[in-house]
């Protein structure tokens, strides 16, 4: 697919749309419809390749006609399947929240972790391991996600002291100085014990091995809610990003829109950290690439963000399960490893849309 | 402009240059309290004056061998320590125009990691050769980034960019070698990687010292042209100004000081990132004030080490552990107390 033209449009606005604006919007849909491809490919290619080879006949088979006594159909429905799932709903999740956390604090090095959303989950993961002797991934879940609110709310209520409110700036720094302060906690913890910094290394990488349906159900309705929420979120964030001045005298209400928009955040990136444990880099990135591809429009950045993401989070996984064979790599790693060169690639290439 | 307007803007300078004044001063003096009072303490306590009279060479010989021989190195490491971090933070956080940007998130201190780690978990090293190898790690991270940033010019947004990229690599590479090791062994990179004074001796006062030295006149020679790129490249350009080579300069200083900081104590988290932004709120300077960066930098390490040593009984900690809950908590009350219009920022 040969990504779209990134030329910003500054042709004045009429009434009928220019020509370059619709043949512009027409290139951004087509990329898309791509990208939609594409992510259908990479599902299918995470459902047919595991460290268990299974011929593309039982695959499908075991999609079509599921039969219970078959192991290679139940490793098909029971690991693989449920694991694509929290691929894709993970990935659209962090991409999305990257995108909404960029957008409305103005801060292209935001990422949904500046919430504080990773550090509190973290914390609660550890205080469960250190305190309550937790040991399951579904123990996690709940604790990750009440760390993770917990800690937004606590960087919200920070950032909008005063009389201004939430700031972008304030917002930023609050968010960095609370996640310092919680890793520090942290860290604290897993130093003096060994036992708990020996689960908490596997599960601080960040990785889908091991998550089942359970896991996929406990966090899809907070998912799918905040893919909506977020997707409608494109105008606000426009207005936004003109300053708040500018957006007050639109008549955008800035306090409200900025609350909104942090909720749908701990949603998103909440569920996620929850479901397969922090996984950095996509959140901050990825609204990065789309940008690249979209120029600065929100209504364009948030469905991008929302389908490349999961692209490289699951060809990451598929990657991750092939190339440690009969182990695997832990997708948070594997991420990192070929995301960040492409990524430099692009930011090298590119005239970048700056914020 | 009228005499009055001309008037009022001196007015408000000389107030806010003598505001800046203060602040140095009563910077510099908390941060020798602190440093006495931590020679001061231990498992042979030391009347602060004693600490001070033995410091200027008037002490007896007991006093001299704890204080000179075994409290002092690890209090200067400190002390050089949090200065190295508290500079570079508010050269990186200026060059780049972003309260976000420390050495941590440009990715220099995460390649130290990422080299640290490997020597110790892979290499079964120790001690200066884990330094050495986190120096190495720095330095060439910071050249990687450099060069790829490198188009016609370097953007600070690009190279920001690009430090993140790379940052994530080095930091999937520390903790898949993490999920590697023996539990043991992890553990003994888990406290490398959260920065700690334990044990530092003269060798790494020395290399401190000596990194200093050669770096302040660079830096003071620089400050001038960070003032100016801080106001953007096209005005930078404007007002005549060698863009590119102020910011490599400038680049250089701040990862050598990061370098060298990581090397010495592990990566020491926050404080190059708390330390500026509490220094211009204090200060209510428009521009980087270094000066006291430095100084609470110096400050948040020192008052960090005192409790991680003294204020849980026989454990000690490593400082990176009390460093972001000395620091964060200080910055969180300034952003919430700042309440006038634009000094968010």
């Amino acid at each position: 697919m040969p990504p779209p033209s990134a030329t910003v449009d500054v042709g004045p606005e009429t009434a009928v749309p220019s020509r370059p604006r619709r043949a512009r919007r027409t290139t951004l849909v087509l990329g898309l419809a791509g990208c939609v491809a594409l992510l259908v490919l990479v599902s299918l290619l995470s459902i047919a390749i595991g460290s268990k080879q299974i011929p593309l006949s039982t695959v499908i088979d075991a999609l079509r006609h599921y039969n219970e006594a078959d192991t290679d159909h139940v490793i098909v429905r029971s690991l693989r399947v449920p694991r694509t799932l929290i691929g894709l709903m993970v990935g659209a999740a962090l991409g999305l929240s990257g995108a909404l956390m960029q957008g409305v604090t103005r801060n292209p090095l935001a990422d949904p972790g500046i919430l504080g959303v990773n550090g509190g989950a973290a914390l609660f993961v550890v205080g469960g391991i250190y305190w309550f002797g937790l040991s399951t991934l579904t123990s996690y879940v709940w604790l990750a996600f009440l760390g993770a609110a917990a800690a937004s709310v606590a960087v919200y209520l920070l950032g909008s002291l005063g009389r201004e409110g939430a700031t972008p700036v304030k917002l930023a720094l609050a968010g960095a100085a609370l996640t310092a302060m919680l890793g520090s906690l942290t860290t604290a913890l897993l130093i003096g014990d060994v036992d708990t910094f020996d689960q908490f290394r596997f599960w601080s990488v960040g990785s889908f091995a091991g998550r089942g349906s359970d896991i996929a159900a406990q966090v899809a309705p907070f998912i799918l809610i905040g893919i909506v929420l977020a997707l409608f979120c494109g105008r606000v964030l426009n207005a936004l990003s003109l300053g708040d001045d500018v957006a007050k005298s639109l008549g955008q209400r800035v306090g409200l829109a900025r609350a909104f928009v942090a909720v749908v955040v701990v949603l998103l990136c909440g569920a996620a950290t929850a479901a397969a444990g922090p996984i950095g880099f996509i959140g901050l990135t990825i609204p990065h690439v789309a940008r690249l591809v979209t120029g600065p429009d929100y209504r364009w950045i948030l469905p991008y963000s929302a389908l490349l993401a999961p692209i490289l989070l699951l060809g990451s996984d598929v990657i991750g399960r092939v190339v440690a064979l009969p182990g695997e790599l832990q997708v948070g790693i594997v991420t990192a490893v070929l995301g960040a060169p492409f990524f430099i690639a692009l930011v090298r290439r590119r005239k970048l849309a700056d914020l | 402009m009228t005499a009055e307007a001309v008037h009022v803007i001196a007015r408000a300078r000389t107030a806010r240059q003598t505001r800046s004044l203060i602040v140095l001063v009563v910077l510099a003096v908390l941060v020798f309290a602190t440093f006495c009072v931590s020679l001061s303490l231990g498992d042979f306590k030391i009347p602060v004056v004693d600490v001070v009279k033995t410091l200027f060479g008037g002490g007896d010989r007991a006093t001299e061998f704890i204080v000179n021989r075994l409290r002092l190195p690890r209090a200067l490491t400190g002390l050089l320590v949090g200065t190295a971090l508290g500079l570079s933070g508010a050269i990186f956080q200026s060059i780049a125009r972003n309260p976000l940007a420390s050495p941590d998130i440009i990715g220099v201190t995460y390649g130290a990691s990422a080299f640290a780690v490997f020597a110790i978990v892979t290499l079964g090293l120790t001690g200066v050769a884990v330094s050495a190898f986190a120096i190495v790690g720095a330095v060439l991270t910071a050249f990687i980034m450099y060069v790829l940033a490198w188009r016609h010019g370097v953007s600070s947004y690009r190279l920001i960019l690009i430090g993140i990229g790379i940052g994530a690599i080095a930091t999937s590479i520390t903790s898949y070698l993490l999920t590697k090791a023996r539990v043991e062994i992890a553990q003994q990179a888990l406290i490398w990687l959260t920065g700690s004074l334990n044990g530092r001796d003269w060798s790494n006062v020395r290399s401190l010292a000596v990194t200093f030295v050669v770096l302040l006149p660079v830096m003071v020679l620089l400050v001038r042209q960070l003032r100016i790129l801080q106001l953007g490249d096209e005005t930078a350009y404007g007002l005549g100004l060698r863009v590119e080579g102020a910011r490599l300069g400038l680049i250089v200083v701040a990862v050598l000081l990061a370098a060298v900081a990581t090397a010495a104590a592990g990566p020491i988290g926050f404080v190059a990132f708390v330390a500026p932004p509490i220094a211009r709120r204090l200060t209510r300077s428009p521009g980087p004030a270094m000066i006291a960066s430095g100084l609470l930098g110096a400050l948040v390490v020192g008052l960090s080490d005192l409790v991680a040593q003294h204020a849980f009984g026989d454990t000690q900690l490593p400082v990176g552990v009390v460093t972001g809950v000395v620091g964060a908590p200080y910055l969180m009350f300034l952003l919430a107390r700042a309440n006038r219009v634009g000094s968010g920022g």
